[in-house]
């Protein structure tokens, strides 16, 4: 348990130098820069004309199809590495569930492909 | 302080931190950053248990993956401020009854809550020290845990069908790749040169 975190501690410690530089330059841009807004100045720059519209607009859902299909090929991914890694003491059963596993994805592949959801156009 | 109990305050402090400000921001794409910082404490506190797969599962998917498509979510929807709050007004007394049910559920769990002396003894490492946790996942879940792991396959072929049949719309009129027939093309096909005879159309 002690030897895992010990592998951690590297990490830890460029997660603390990151988050502390992060903290110093904003808090330095905070306390040194100069500010003196106007409302032309903080207005959203639009290349020469007045904005047309809110930035909020709506995003096209074709979006959140990959998005979404991103997912799910990433979760089948996270399974593929446990298997990986714990091939060597592995019984047949695990290693045909995993192929059944994928057979499953597959079909689903097959019908992503087919209907034209990976197509960009 | 030792290093595991330093970083065990500074990702618990991160995750309630997360949790709250999620829930306090203003902007739903601030609460949606808010909760990114929830996830990555949580996958701190996962690695001081031992749990580093799923402390790694955490960071790809919650906060590679989820949380991108929370985004969207947010970006998705026409979110407007001064609506939400008239609402908001509208359901805060049955939001705080609510709450106060929650809070007294758990002060009523709590209170009677009793651990038995022989819990604490059952509360062994379920790996054994010598291996890898990935490793003993692996030679656990996809053997002894066959039907689970089948059905975490079949709901994500769901998922993805799903998906699909809800936000797919084919776009007619509008030009397509099509490769077979992009190769086969013949450039000496391709142009044709007419005579058009002065003061006539084709």
């Amino acid at each position: 348990m002690e030897e895992l975190l010990r592998e951690y501690l590297p990490i830890l410690v460029f997660l603390v130098v990151a988050v502390g530089l992060g903290l110093v330059l904003i808090l330095a841009a905070v306390v040194l820069a100069v500010r003196n807004p106007d409302p032309e100045k903080v207005s959203a720059y639009e290349c020469g004309f007045n904005a047309f519209d809110d930035a909020r607009m709506k995003f096209d859902v074709r979006f959140y199809l990959v998005a979404i299909l991103f997912i799910i090929f990433d979760l089948e991914i996270a399974f593929l590495f446990p298997w990986a890694v714990g091939f060597k003491d592995m019984s047949d059963a695990g290693f045909w569930s995993m192929m059944v596993f994928l057979a499953v994805l597959t079909v689903g592949f097959a019908y992503e492909w087919k209907k034209g959801a990976l197509e960009w156009e | 302080m030792s290093v595991s109990v330093f970083a065990f305050y500074l990702f618990s402090a991160g995750a309630i931190a997360g949790g709250l400000f999620t829930v306090l921001s203003r902007q739903p794409v601030h609460s949606v950053l808010w909760l990114i910082l929830a996830f990555i404490s949580s996958a701190g506190l996962f690695v001081l248990l031992g749990a580093e797969f799923v402390a790694m599962l955490l960071v790809i998917v919650y906060v590679g993956a989820v949380m991108v498509l929370f985004l969207f979510v947010v970006m998705m929807l026409d979110v407007d401020f001064a609506e939400l709050k008239a609402e908001m007004a509208r359901y805060m007394p049955l939001a705080l009854l609510i709450g106060l049910v929650i809070l007294m559920q758990f002060v009523m769990a709590y209170g009677a809550w009793d651990a038995n002396a022989a819990a604490e003894g059952l509360r062994a490492q379920v790996i054994s020290a010598d291996r890898h946790n990935t490793e003993a996942l692996g030679v656990i879940l996809y053997d002894q845990y066959f039907l689970l792991f089948q059905l975490a396959g079949l709901i994500l072929l769901v998922a993805m069908i799903g998906a699909i049949v809800l936000t797919l719309r084919h776009r007619t009129n509008i030009k397509r790749q099509d490769i077979l027939a992009q190769m086969y093309r013949d450039p000496a096909k391709a142009m044709e040169l007419r005579d058009v005879k002065p003061g006539q159309g084709l």
